[in-house]
């Protein structure tokens, strides 16, 4: 299990109103549990939470994503809302002015749907399929390969090295993405591979 | 960073200097915040504008950018001239007492072997002399006066603090107030901690800002040790570990080179990378380069690297020059000679420099290819958006695909945070539309690529039709699976070293870490410096233990910290010669007579005795280094340089401008400003509301900082007659923009030798696309130079002018 009961999972439990004597033996007075019991449940008990890390700054804060439906069962699963980790050792719960919008990034308007085309001298991108875009971007680059390929250099030494097309990295992708990346990139000869770092 | 986030609360002296960490990791610069409600420590913050961090500092002294380097000179020779020197520590864990080589020197802002038209040093003499038994010759009394310590003793000579105050234009009062301050960090119960960013990167001598602070921390006797170190706080959530795993031009994973053309052969690529000791007993640990190569030549090519082939090392592509970086790669654009470009998660008309060149680039590519969860101003590069985005539309050939992305919440992997922890995430939420994993979107390429290599054959198919490709679903890797891959397994049964009648490792298993990793082709590793991430223990990197005995802040079972779980870096130069820690009240290791105990986990071999075996072992001499032989090409030390554009002449050389080694391109060379037209010096930075060019698609931040500004102080106000909030046109040699002017008292003009310097600052979040207002940023004016070692653009200290205007739109 991904998740593991935490202190939020746990008032979460208090929210939904469970009988007065498991609050009880969870060290709450009867008192306490009398009123838990008439309080509204929070809009949150009902989510799905999911632990992840803010995806802006090196610091890596803890967040955890509340959303409705659960990806892990296959469901459709839309986040409405996020907060910091108060388990994480870092930020211990805390979200600076970024990260406390990170649903906004999430849900912005110009999140992108589908994939794209702009023909030469075009003043507009058209839909585009995926097999479609797909099947053209490896025909260009196997065009632009073949025909620029350095297989050798002057003194006839073997350097195979792909210098007409290049690679810019995302440094917000996960470690395994960047290792796929790194070794399609690679493979392919190409050189002028970059990412953020290097700015 | 050599420490980690949590690990600031042991401080006793913070040095902000090259970052702003209040405002662009504020959760983090949280731990300074504790350090000194609960040690007392002091904030010192040195830098051209009095910023949020400045604003909750003890102390702040102002700077001009770019300088830096003198600053810090001067603060290492007030060290020694004060006798405020670890000397402990500097003598045994430093090669302050190695010898130079006859005939090194430094006369007129060069060192030796300066070559002008070259732009390049000959640097032979910039090493250590070696004697008969192939060591390096040392002088433990430091009496010796080519000794490193002697030669950087005469090389800072020169920093008074009168010179300080000329160059860098800090009132020598607040400068030697500063150095005071830092030079009480040389007791062993004392420590600073240096966090740094991009205000010390983006400089053509960035490399060498860092290592003067590195310099300094070091005769100090501060790393290695709790609340000390040189903390890079970098700037995205995954740099650290793209930087890790070698997505650049000149490296492969784990700080592994790519080979050159002049590396004809496997045996001659290994022959420069034997890296024997250079002193007796050390380490040098890499040694062991030969196992992690193969082992990553077995981990992309599988059954296909061979013995036979070298590991398939006719595969790899092979350097004609130091790097293809992203400023080669954008002038060879610009010259008609690059086809195609991908933009993963990268907005390069908005990040890299001279905005007017990369459009111009751009438009000469045949395909354009982004991959993104947002819309890119790069994405649209061809779209005319009018004084915000001029172009011909028309005119512009490029076909261009923009292909939607997932974003961290709706993915699963590891992120490595600046403290070198591998912390995995799960998806919570459904992407939108059709947006795809990027690992799929990859996994689409090169199947493609595959297909097209197989069935027409072409160019060098080999590397591509050999890759290893094994995946449960190959048309979408899993992250499991290529964490798996990345932590290394053995491919046969593994004899254990001690007794080979045992197996260590049987075929097929996950190795414990990169110490069980071999040269014969028995092991397959992706990324060495990882391994042990992914073991047969299972996920590392998931785990999420909070417990901390003691409250050292190293939280050992949180996660999987690279190397080999370890937190602090250098961690046994903590402890003395003996092995007892110089701060007993801040141990973290301890000698307990026959091996390391305490509450990290050692960064030496474990039975390696104190007095034997010194702690910097990834380095030959197994000590640190002062003075860094020619493994840096503008120079063995730190030396002041001015900025490509600086509003004063260099007044050690004023002929010289620049870093005299940073590259050049002779199509930038007439795009250099000088301070006669452009007298104002800018520099670039964030906001906190804000990252990058993301979060200007967030209504949130987009409200808290809506549109593009830049800051000045009241003195150049009036003296462009500019008023607060009033429009201003800020223009360099390579363009200009319109901004609102925001006139504050937080940038004040600084007097260098004798001229007032005005500063311009400018922030960075502002484009064409978004939920906020169009604006700019400062790659608009900036120039098209990188540091001399690494070409990051210098961003941080250029040339402008400013004057009054109207509005975008409105005719003056």
């Amino acid at each position: 299990m991904n998740v593991e009961l935490s202190r939020r999972g746990f008032l979460k439990v208090g929210g939904a109103g469970v009988a007065a004597t498991s609050l009880g033996a969870m060290g709450f007075s009867e008192a306490e549990a009398a009123v838990a019991a008439h309080v509204r449940p929070l809009k949150l008990a009902n989510t799905t939470e999911t632990r992840n890390t803010c995806p802006y700054c090196s610091v890596a804060c803890g967040v955890i994503l509340y959303a409705k439906g659960d990806v892990r069962k296959g469901e459709r699963a839309e986040i409405i809302h996020v907060e910091g980790d108060a388990d994480h050792p870092t930020n211990l719960g805390t979200l600076c002015p970024k990260g406390a919008a990170l649903k906004d990034f999430i849900q912005a308007p110009t999140r992108l749907q589908h994939p794209m085309w702009r023909k030469p001298g075009s003043d507009r991108f058209e839909r585009i399929s995926w097999d479609q875009a797909l099947d053209r971007i490896a025909r260009l680059m196997k065009e632009d390969r073949d025909a620029n390929f350095v297989a050798k250099n002057e003194a006839g030494v073997p350097v195979n090295r792909w210098t007409t097309t290049g690679f810019l990295a995302a440094s917000a992708t996960t470690n395994e993405t960047a290792w796929a990346t790194f070794k399609v990139v690679k493979a392919l000869g190409i050189v002028g591979f970059d990412n953020q770092a290097r700015v | 960073m050599t420490n980690s986030w949590t690990d600031i609360r042991n401080t006793d002296l913070v040095v902000v200097m090259g970052g702003n960490a209040a405002e662009a990791h504020p959760c983090g610069f949280k731990w300074v915040t504790e350090a000194k409600a609960h040690r007392g420590a002091k904030l010192i913050v040195v830098d051209p504008r009095y910023t949020r961090t400045a604003s909750v500092s003890d102390f702040y002294a102002p700077i001009r950018q770019g300088t830096d380097i003198a600053f810090l000179l001067g603060v290492i020779k007030y060290c020694i001239d004060n006798d405020k020197v670890q000397w402990e520590y500097t003598k045994a864990f430093t090669n302050a007492s190695y010898i130079v080589k006859e005939g090194f020197g430094y006369s007129d802002g060069l060192f030796t072997g300066y070559d002008e038209e070259k732009r390049d040093y000959n640097r032979t003499t910039w090493d250590y002399e070696i004697g008969e038994d192939g060591f390096a010759v040392t002088d433990p009394t430091l009496q010796h006066p080519r000794c490193v310590w002697n030669l950087l003793k005469q090389h800072v000579a020169v920093y008074t603090p009168e010179m300080v105050e000329r160059i860098c234009g800090t009132p020598r009062d607040k400068f030697l107030r500063v150095a005071q301050m830092i030079s009480e960090c040389s007791s062993p119960t004392k420590t600073m901690t240096s966090m740094y960013a991009l205000g010390w990167t983006q400089h053509s001598h960035g490399a060498q800002n860092i290592r003067a602070m590195a310099m300094l921390q070091l005769i100090l006797g501060n790393i290695g040790v709790r609340g000390g170190g040189m903390n890079a706080l970098r700037g995205h959530s995954n740099i650290q570990g793209l930087t890790d795993i070698g997505l650049m031009s000149h490296l492969l994973t784990g700080y592994l080179n790519m080979p050159t053309e002049q590396e004809t052969d496997f045996e001659i690529y290994m022959r420069s990378r034997q890296f024997r000791p250079l002193r007796p007993g050390q380490t040098s640990y890499w040694q062991n380069y030969r196992k992690f190569m193969v082992s990553f030549q077995k981990a992309m090519w599988g059954d296909a690297a061979t013995a036979e082939n070298q590991w398939g090392y006719e595969f790899l592509p092979k350097l004609d020059v130091p790097a293809y970086d992203v400023l080669r790669m954008f002038e060879l654009m610009g010259a008609g000679r690059v086809n195609g470009y991908f933009c993963q998660g990268f907005n390069p008309m908005l990040a890299f420099p001279n905005r007017g060149k990369i459009t111009a680039s751009l438009s000469k590519l045949k395909f354009l290819v982004t991959m993104d969860p947002l819309e890119t101003e790069t994405a649209r590069f061809w779209e005319n958006h009018g004084e915000y985005n001029e172009v011909d539309t028309r005119s512009i050939q490029t076909e261009v695909f923009q292909l939607p992305t997932t974003c961290f919440a709706e993915e699963e992997g590891s992120l490595t945070n600046s403290g070198r922890w591998l912390q995995w995430h799960w998806a919570g939420g459904s992407p939108p539309g059709e947006a795809k994993h990027d690992t799929w979107i990859m996994a689409q390429i090169f199947l493609r690529m595959r297909e097209l290599y197989r069935k027409e054959g072409g160019a060098f198919p080999d590397p591509i039709l050999n890759l290893s490709w094994n995946y449960h679903d190959p048309n979408e890797p899993e992250p499991e699976e290529l964490a798996k891959e990345i932590n290394g397994r053995a491919l046969t049964d593994l004899s254990d070293p001690a007794d080979p009648s045992r197996v260590q490792v049987a075929a097929g298993k996950q190795l414990l870490n990169f110490s069980q990793l071999r040269d014969d082709g028995s092991t397959m590793c992706g990324v060495w410096i990882y391994s042990g991430c992914w073991n047969e223990a299972g996920n590392n990197m998931a785990r999420r233990g909070t417990e901390d005995p003691d409250g050292t802040g190293a939280y050992l079972n949180w996660s999987f910290a690279w190397p080999l779980n370890r937190r602090t870096l250098y961690n046994r130069a903590s402890a003395d010669l003996q092995g007892r820690p110089w701060d007993p009240s801040r141990k973290l290791l301890e000698w307990d007579g026959t091996k390391w105990t305490g509450y990290d986990v050692p960064d030496i071999a474990p039975t390696a005795r104190p007095d034997q075996v010194m702690p910097f072992i990834m380095n030959q001499e197994g000590v640190s280094r002062l003075f860094t032989r020619g493994m840096l090409r503008d120079g063995p030390f730190p030396a002041h340089m001015e900025p490509f554009e600086s509003p004063v002449p260099n007044v050690m050389n004023p002929r010289m401008r620049g870093n005299p080694v940073a590259r050049v391109f002779q199509s930038d060379l007439s795009q250099f400003g000088n301070a006669d037209e452009f007298p104002f010096a800018a520099t670039s930075y964030r906001l906190t509301e804000h990252f990058h060019y993301w979060t200007k698609h967030n209504r949130v931040n987009a409200a808290l900082q809506p549109e593009f500004f830049v800051e000045i102080s009241e003195e150049l106000a009036a003296l462009r007659q500019v008023v607060n909030g009033g429009w201003v046109r800020v223009w360099s040699k390579r363009g200009s923009v319109k901004a609102k002017a925001v006139v504050t008292k937080r940038i004040r003009p600084l007097n260098c030798d004798g001229r007032v310097v005005h500063v311009v600052g400018i922030p960075l979040h502002w484009g064409f696309v978004g939920a906020a207002k169009k604006g700019f940023g400062p790659n608009s004016l900036s120039p098209f130079v990188g540091d001399a070692n690494i070409e990051t653009p210098e961003y941080k200290a250029f040339l402008v002018n400013l004057e009054p205007t109207t509005a975008p739109g409105v005719q003056s």
